[in-house]
């Protein structure tokens, strides 16, 4: 295999692991906060994508704006959700949210089954994002480029929200002891909000570039992206966001890598990331940023 | 300033507390004495929000039953919890901020000054994680912490737990000072022979129910008192 050919493939695995990263990054807050593995967390993505289309389709929003609004709405979504689903079971066994969470995701992918069929659709993409450029016999699609960017910038403001902001701060107070950060006179359930908020937020911004790069949704669209950013999450330590951005480039790398090398392997694709996943909860369970689980996060 | 009336706490079955009644005095420190189990603890988390209790709390003429413990922090009640609580996993610096919660960025700043000047050793370490402070120094930081939202009263719940007896002198000679300078005080104490030498009024808790209560200094020549709490035969 030749140099321009690792060069492509690491630039393919770049794109795709920062769609499992912006995507692992809800799953490790919602967890760092409330200690929840957040299933409905790829149908979140999903849900997203249906609202860009029809922000497109149906308000005739110019497409920056319908990315936008999609954004906007899909986080009002999560803390939607939250508010219904999760908060009535904060002091109910894990189990018993982990079940509902499950819950959650089966019911976002039959209402939107039954709301939009099982048909695929086709994802209008914006003709700035259609280009190819070659470079040296590398061939890079203009969204495969900006992906990685975006997730960078998303992380980096991200990172400065919880270093530098007071809710920013009370999340990682928060991901350490609820009570004390109650008697701080800080509103927890707001905060919770905020972090679902902002998983949602990012979940919208992954579904509409994985919907770009793969410009046909329907409704069960978000579990595979979901799980695999799931094993994104665990891989880079639940609970850290640098970590799931982390572990998202990793899987997103080795699975378009193993592929690649092994092209008979192609039909197995989606085992690479979960069986990465077996082999850190049996030798690393922490994962790479992870700390000792009841220690503070992020 | 704070008037408690008939207090109630249930965990579950467990009658914890078994309505008492008691008053913190504006500039005073008044503390509740007991054996490990007493319900001391639960007392003070029933005044904070932290469990809902049944009965009356009153602070600064409010019914505070009911509250989450953010509004009753917000409303200046601040307690520093058993076992310090720091936030382990934030600096020193983070976790006055937190402290600081609903302060104004302005407001920040002359706060810091302030428990830094109390502090000196924070100051020397605010960019390093709480977790890498020893017992007592974490213990300080937890009270320059609550001490962030500047509350009109401050409760404290063991804060000698742990701590090497010249820390806990240290603590409490802060506590004396703060209260010279105006704190109104709770204080919940195992080591009721530290907490009656700087209390004015003080209460005795058994099992859930006040039994003795008086002048700090009377109870600290109470016979009793003496036999069951403060170790002599």
């Amino acid at each position: 295999m030749n140099l321009t050919i690792v060069l492509q493939q690491l630039f393919n695995g770049l794109a795709l692991g920062s769609l499992y990263g912006l995507i692992a990054i809800g799953y490790t807050m919602v967890y760092g906060v409330i200690r929840l593995i957040n299933f409905a967390h790829g149908d979140i993505m999903m849900v997203g994508t249906y609202v860009a289309i029809l922000s497109g389709s149906a308000l005739f929003l110019p497409w920056w704006a319908a990315f936008i609004f999609t954004i906007l709405a899909t986080a009002l979504v999560g803390v939607l959700i939250d508010k219904v689903a999760y908060k009535p079971l904060r002091n109910a066994s894990r189990i018993s949210s982990l079940i509902t969470a499950i819950g959650v995701s089966f019911f976002l992918e039959n209402l939107f089954l039954v709301i939009f069929g099982g048909v695929p659709k086709a994802f209008p993409v914006p003709a700035v994002f259609s280009g190819v450029l070659h470079e040296g016999g590398v061939i890079l699609p203009v969204i495969s480029i900006f992906v990685p960017l975006v997730a960078l910038v998303f992380l980096a403001i991200l990172m400065y929200i919880l270093r530098n902001t007071k809710y920013g701060i009370a999340m990682r107070a928060l991901s350490l002891d609820m009570e004390t950060t109650r008697l701080m006179g800080a509103n927890v359930d707001a905060i919770i909000s905020f972090v679902f908020a902002i998983g949602s937020a990012l979940a919208a911004a992954g579904g509409i570039f994985w919907a770009l790069k793969y410009p046909s949704i329907n409704p069960l669209m978000g579990i595979m992206p979901g799980l695999k950013a799931f094993a994104a999450a665990v891989l880079g330590g639940i609970g850290s966001v640098p970590g799931a951005a982390l572990g998202g480039f990793i899987i997103g790398i080795i699975e378009v890598l193993a592929v690649a090398i092994f092209p008979p392997l192609a039909g197995y694709k989606d085992a690479f990331a979960f069986l990465l996943l077996i082999f850190v909860l049996l030798f690393k369970p922490t994962g790479i940023m992870g700390e000792d689980l009841e220690r503070g996060r992020f | 300033m704070l008037k408690v009336r008939d207090l109630h706490v249930y965990y579950g079955v467990i009658h914890a507390v078994k309505g008492i009644t008691f008053d913190v005095p504006e500039g005073k420190i008044v503390t509740l004495i007991g054996a490990n189990g007493a319900g001391k603890s639960s007392t003070l988390k029933a005044v904070a929000g932290l469990v809902k209790p049944k009965g009356h709390i009153q602070f600064l003429g409010h019914e505070m039953v009911g509250r989450s413990a953010h509004k009753i922090a917000r409303r200046g009640a601040a307690l520093v919890p058993e076992g310090r609580h720091v936030f382990v996993n934030l600096t020193i610096l983070e976790n006055l901020r937190m402290g600081g919660f609903n302060k104004k960025r302005s407001e920040l700043e002359p706060l810091y000054e302030k428990a830094f000047e109390m502090f000196p050793i924070l100051k020397e370490r605010a960019n390093q994680k709480a977790g890498t402070l020893s017992g007592g120094e974490q213990q300080m930081l937890a009270l320059a912490r609550a001490l962030m939202s500047e509350p009109s009263l401050l409760m404290l719940d063991e804060p000698s737990l742990g701590l090497a007896p010249k820390i806990v002198s240290e603590v409490f000679d802060i506590v004396k000072m703060l209260n010279s300078k105006g704190m109104t005080v709770l204080l919940v104490e195992q080591n009721a022979a530290q907490a009656l030498k700087i209390a004015h009024y003080a209460y005795v808790l058994e099992n859930g129910t006040i039994t003795l209560e008086g002048n700090a200094k009377e109870l600290l020549n109470n016979e009793d008192v003496r036999k069951s709490y403060l170790g002599e035969m």
